[in-house]
């Protein structure tokens, strides 16, 4: 059980080192479409099969929503805008896959300091989560596109879903449900946003934005 | 040090020039061709060992050491590898930095012998070849130093005797990364697609092949068998750990690692058969990758 | 003892002599070499025999100067430091004679002389001294000399813009390191390094703190490594070869001794020192990479090296500060052994950089090429010198990061964040920083000796004069022999690990003998690589007897007129990896457009200006400058002023004394 778990959460972790070092958007919506999946999975190795009916509906619903119905309202806003590609994020790709191993080894050392209050399931789980925290905050701060931000808040939520599973059965599935609609609402929003901005715009560079100020 | 272990220098030695063969029959195979004999690399290397030598009027001894220099230091690095269960000639703490070191030198000589002739492609090449080797040295090196942590000994051979078929059960994560680091090293280090074509005689794109242009006759037959071992010895780390068969019957576990390299050779030409080389520009970002997954790996092993 | 008093004693008064006789140039150089020979091999004797048995030996008289004793000792760890001082001040003095042939008629040599062998007998007596009063003046007389020995050439403006560089950044190391011995002596009653008092871990932290700036300075931790890019081409080459050989290292000498003084360390000590490791080592193999200028490639690879040294020692505080003896001999092996290597090897380099700008009158990489044709000894040393710095089998700077990886390895990578910290470090730093230095010297050896002449400079090169050549061929002997018997270097180094480590001598010796069996096995490695090499050159010669070889032009790729100017330059060369890591060197470029059709000229020049000389230092000392400057009023050259002043401050004093 526990190799499975690790398994996931390599995945999680190379998944995000993916989004960083990759310049195509379709690839990047894949990549968080394929983590959503991992992390709808999730819950089902960690509490035992699917058996249980409400974990193994709550899994659906994960799955459902961030493997699919989020993949897809963003590919659509991406043919919509025809934006294929992110262009020259404030930090470069290469520098961003040197950044990554080394927050992922910050992170190591922020996990091995954390006062948890309960004996957690894996050790991995609290590093990788504030990676996948971190690699969220990063895409948004260091990409232009509105869509990689809307990427990078999705991974942001991801970062928090794991860090939630850590505290294991304790965690009260609304809560869990009620941050999922609110990403919900978010990426629906962003999308009609970035639809809008576009129309009027004729691009998505959020740093271009400020020409609206005036 | 066990004698026999020697097997290990005689193999690699004997069957090393097979797997540019293996490679390239795939190669053809995948592109509808017949392809040229298994033991092609074999004829090239006599021919050139039968041939006279032209050298370029420009050069120094530089150039003749560079060949013999990158030529004795593989072989002299094949008696640290462990090989289908029989230990290394050589096995010693610290021995894979040695060997590490080792193919430094070897790269050392060949860049300064590419420089000797002052031609400006073949500076292109060695200017390639030192940057990428720079990035591919700390995944190859922090990859090892993750297998050395998970099994617990600091030499190559009681490292990768240490795991067997029971690690992959509970460590797969960490050692599937160790391997495809391990992988795209070897593919930088041997100069194999994505990372360069070992194939295209167009100087501007190339790494190894153009820093050898000028070399002939036994020179560049020194060079030719070169690469094959350096790429024998790579596999065969890699094959360590892929394959981890300890029988305990010799000729088992010799022949499971036979068979580990052959798949070896024809995944390299499936993988030169359906990919393109990568722009040069996006090299680092496989190596830095790499290096990611090598950490990652170190990052399981010894929490 | 006396023996080593009595060679002090001669090179000091050879100094004098020189001085004396300075105006005929010919007699003073060969009365100062002669002096530093003599009194090297003098000092020498009692060095190698108290670095053989551990025994210590000392020598104190009292002294009239306050808090003062004439205080020395020695002992394993300073005679490890003095072979190296001893062994490159000759070579260099007798490189120095042949040297400064072209400066006879136009210089005066007996200052310079004196100034050279003062270098050579301070920076013995700074390993030597026992007391801080007598250490500070040795220190002092160390950096002053240096100074002069800097500004040889001070017509030149950028040669007296380094200097002055140097002298502000020795002094305020000399600050720090005043502020560390008044701290020490008031926490232990006595200037006296034999007296170790019970030291609070508070103190003992800012006394760590103070001594990593103070000492740092010297050797050249980044960021405060700024002067040394500077100093070292503006230097004689045979200066610069000490320089850089070793008065850097009195900087690691004085943090050893230190650690030493402050008894147990602290767990945070250690990772301060890997992080300044890590950052030297990289960033200067970085920027060395970037240079166009020889020597200050060389400044940078020490830099580098000086990083190397320091995640030696952050090792070896590591092991001891947490109870892993293994990491700590190891680490404090590695890292003092590579102090003697570098000596050796960046020595060796800086006299090959000297005898090319002696032949070829310029140290500009790009202008030069194809000079292993006209200066084949040099060329090999150089050659020697290349490898052994880039941390490459069979030679001595391979022995040494060997040692520091094996540390780490064995015992190194233990449970938690902190053991991928410490791998990524230690493992990862130096592959990278082997990789990065194989790059910057085959750039080096590669443009300068190989090829075909890039300039009327490179072609009219000649060999240089046998007192230059032999000192080269002896450091590169050297390096070879070093490597080869690393094994027996390790045995014998057991006393001084001992003493580094204050660990129980057992315990280093089991580590020593057990370190100089692998070590063995490396030796029989590289004997068999050796072999193979004299056997495939044999083969070869065999097969080639009676067939045709040729001699023919580089294959061109069919172009008709391929000229000099036309090979790949050093800056092409480091170009891929500059751009790679460009955040870090924020290289400028300056292309000269093209516009016409038919471009009359063009151009393209890159420049590395030192990242922490442009954004860290010049922004504070301008800042300084101009709040100093508006106490300008008190400065107008009126004599009865300034008298004025001293006396309402004498007047001022007498009244808050007495009151």
């Amino acid at each position: 059980m526990n190799n499975s778990i690790d398994t996931i959460m390599i995945l999680l972790v190379l998944m995000n080192l993916m989004l960083l070092g990759l310049s195509s958007l379709g690839t990047c919506i894949r990549v968080v479409a394929a983590q959503g999946i991992a992390l709808g999975i999730l819950p089902l190795v960690m509490h035992g099969g699917i058996s249980d009916i409400r974990l193994t509906l709550f899994s659906a619903a994960i799955i459902g929503l961030k493997g699919i119905v989020f993949p897809w309202l963003l590919s659509r806003a991406m043919r919509d805008v025809s934006a294929q590609r992110e262009v020259e994020p404030f930090i470069g790709y290469g520098k961003s896959v040197i950044i990554g191993p080394l927050a992922l080894v910050v992170c190591m050392w922020l996990g091995s300091r954390l006062p948890l209050p309960l004996d957690i399931v894996s050790p991995m789980l609290v590093p990788v989560a504030f990676f996948t925290i971190m690699s969220g905050l990063f895409l948004i701060i260091s990409r232009k596109k509105a869509l990689s931000q809307v990427l990078g808040y999705i991974v942001l939520e991801n970062g928090i879903f794991t860090f939630g599973m850590t505290l294991a059965e304790k965690q009260p599935l609304l809560v869990e449900l009620g941050i999922l609609l609110d990403v919900f609402v978010a990426v629906f929003v962003m999308g009609i946003v970035i639809f809008h901005i576009n129309r009027e715009l004729d691009h998505i560079d959020t740093d271009r934005l400020s020409s609206l100020r005036s | 040090m066990n004698l026999i272990s020697i097997t290990n220098s005689v193999l690699a030695v004997l069957l090393a020039p097979l797997m540019f063969g293996i490679i390239n029959r795939t190669k053809a195979i995948f592109a509808g061709r017949t392809g040229q004999p298994l033991l092609q690399t074999y004829y090239d290397i006599s021919k050139l060992f039968k041939k006279g030598a032209v050298y370029s009027s420009t050069t120094t001894w530089v150039f003749l050491a560079g060949p013999l220099v990158g030529f004795a230091a593989v072989i002299a690095a094949t008696v640290f590898i462990p090989f289908g269960g029989l230990p290394a000639l050589f096995a010693f703490k610290g021995d894979f930095v040695v060997l590490a070191y080792f193919l430094g030198l070897a790269r050392f000589m060949t860049v300064l012998s590419a420089l000797d002739t002052g031609s400006s492609f073949e500076g292109m090449g060695a200017s390639r070849e030192v940057t990428f080797s720079a990035l591919a040295e700390p995944a190859f090196l922090i990859g090892l130093a993750a297998v050395a942590k998970y099994t617990g000994h600091i030499s190559l051979s009681p490292m990768l005797t240490g795991i067997d078929s029971v690690s992959w059960g509970h460590a797969a994560p960490a050692l599937a990364l160790i391997s495809l680091a391990f992988f795209v090293v070897l593919l930088s280090e041997n100069c194999r697609i994505p990372v360069d074509d070992p194939n295209t005689h167009l100087e501007l794109t190339m790494i190894h092949e153009v820093m050898v242009l000028d070399h002939s006759g036994p020179d560049f037959a020194f060079i030719l068998y070169g690469a094959t071992l350096k790429l024998w010895l790579l596999g065969s780390i890699l094959i360590g750990i892929i394959v981890p068969v300890h029988s305990g019957i010799l000729l088992l576990d010799i022949v499971s690692s036979l068979l580990g390299m052959l798949a070896l050779a024809v995944v390299i030409g499936i993988i030169e058969s359906i990919m393109a080389r990568l722009r040069l520009l996006h090299v680092p970002q496989l190596l830095l990758g790499a290096t990611a997954l090598s950490i990652l790996a170190l990052v399981l092993v010894s929490r | 003892m006396s023996l080593l008093i009595l060679g002090l004693c001669v090179i000091a008064c050879s100094g004098f002599v020189a001085l004396l006789w300075g105006n005929k140039p010919k007699l003073s150089s060969s009365l100062a070499c002669a002096g530093v020979v003599a009194g090297a091999v003098l000092g020498l004797i009692p060095a190698i025999t108290v670095l053989l048995n551990g025994a210590k030996e000392s020598l104190r008289y009292d002294w009239s100067i306050p808090l003062g004793s004439f205080f020395i000792e020695l002992d394993p760890v300073s005679a490890l430091f003095l072979i190296p001082i001893f062994v490159l001040s000759a070579l260099a003095a007798i490189y120095g004679t042949q040297y400064l042939r072209p400066y006879h008629q136009q210089k005066f040599l007996g200052a310079h002389w004196f100034f050279y062998n003062m270098l050579a007998a301070s920076m013995a007596m700074v390993v030597l001294a026992r007391n801080a009063v007598l250490f500070l003046i040795a220190w002092e007389v160390m950096s002053l000399a240096s100074f002069f020995l800097v500004t040889f050439e001070h017509e030149e403006k950028q040669n007296r813009e380094a200097g002055w560089t140097y002298l502000v950044a020795m002094h305020i190391g000399t600050a720090f390191l005043l502020a560390f011995f008044i701290l020490l002596g008031s926490s232990t009653g006595s200037l006296d390094f034999d007296v170790i008092g019970n030291i609070a871990p508070s103190t003992a932290n800012i006394l760590f703190l103070l001594a990593v700036i103070g000492f740092g300075t010297k050797a050249g931790f980044m960021p405060m490594h700024v002067w040394l890019p500077e100093a070292h081409p503006a230097a004689p080459s045979h200066v610069s070869a000490v320089m850089s050989g070793v008065m850097i290292k009195t900087g690691i000498y004085g943090l050893v001794r230190t650690l030493i003084l402050l008894g147990q360390p602290q767990e945070w000590w250690a990772w301060l020192l890997i992080a300044i490791g890590v950052s030297s080592g990289v960033l200067g193999v970085l920027f060395a990479l970037a240079q166009h200028d020889l020597k200050r490639l060389l400044a940078y690879h020490s830099v580098e090296n000086i990083g190397i040294i320091t995640l030696g020692l952050g090792l070896g505080l590591l092991g001891l500060s947490t109870g892993l003896p293994a990491l700590a001999v190891l680490g404090f092996a590695g890292g003092l052994f590579h102090v003697v290597n570098h000596a050796f090897f960046k020595g060796l380099l800086f006299l090959g950089a000297g005898s090319i700008a002696h032949a070829t009158g310029t140290r500009e990489i790009d202008s030069l090429g194809g000079l292993l044709k006209r200066m084949p000894w040099t060329g090999l040393t150089f050659l020697i010198g290349a490898v052994a710095i880039s941390g490459l089998p069979p030679l001595n700077g391979f022995a040494s990061e060997f040692l520091i990886y094996l540390g780490v390895f064995k015992n190194g990578i233990t449970n938690g964040a902190q053991a991928v910290v410490l791998a990524l470090c230690i493992i990862g730093g130096l592959a990278l920083i082997g990789g990065l230095a194989c790059a910057c010297f085959t750039k080096a050896f590669g443009i300068i000796f190989l090829g075909e002449p890039r300039t009327e400079h490179a072609r009219r090169a000649h060999e240089v004069a046998f007192a230059m050549r032999l000192p080269m061929l002896i450091l590169a002997i050297c390096c070879i022999l070093i490597g080869l018997l690393s094994p027996y270097v390790i045995r014998y180094a057991a006393p001084v690990l001992t003493q580094a480590t204050s660990l129980d001598s057992q315990v280093v010796a089991e580590e020593v003998a057990d370190t100089s069996t692998v070590m063995w096995w490396f030796v029989a490695a590289a004997g068999l690589l050796i072999g193979l090499v004299v056997f495939l050159a044999v083969m070869r010669k065999w097969m080639l007897r009676g067939r045709t070889v040729r001699s023919a032009g580089t294959w061109d790729c069919g172009y008709a007129a391929p000229s000099p100017r036309m090979q790949y330059t050093a800056s092409s060369f480091a170009q891929p990896l500059i751009y790679l890591f460009k955040p870090f060197l924020m290289t400028r470029s300056k292309p000269v457009s093209t516009k016409e059709y038919f471009p009359a000229e063009s151009g393209f020049a890159t420049e590395t200006a030192d990242v922490s000389l442009r954004y860290l230092f010049e922004p504070v000392f301008n800042w300084i400058n101009k709040t100093l400057s508006r106490l300008h009023w008190l400065q107008h050259g009126r004599l009865q002023l300034y008298v004025l002043y001293i006396a309402l401050t004498l007047l001022i004093l007498l009244v808050w004394k007495m009151r």
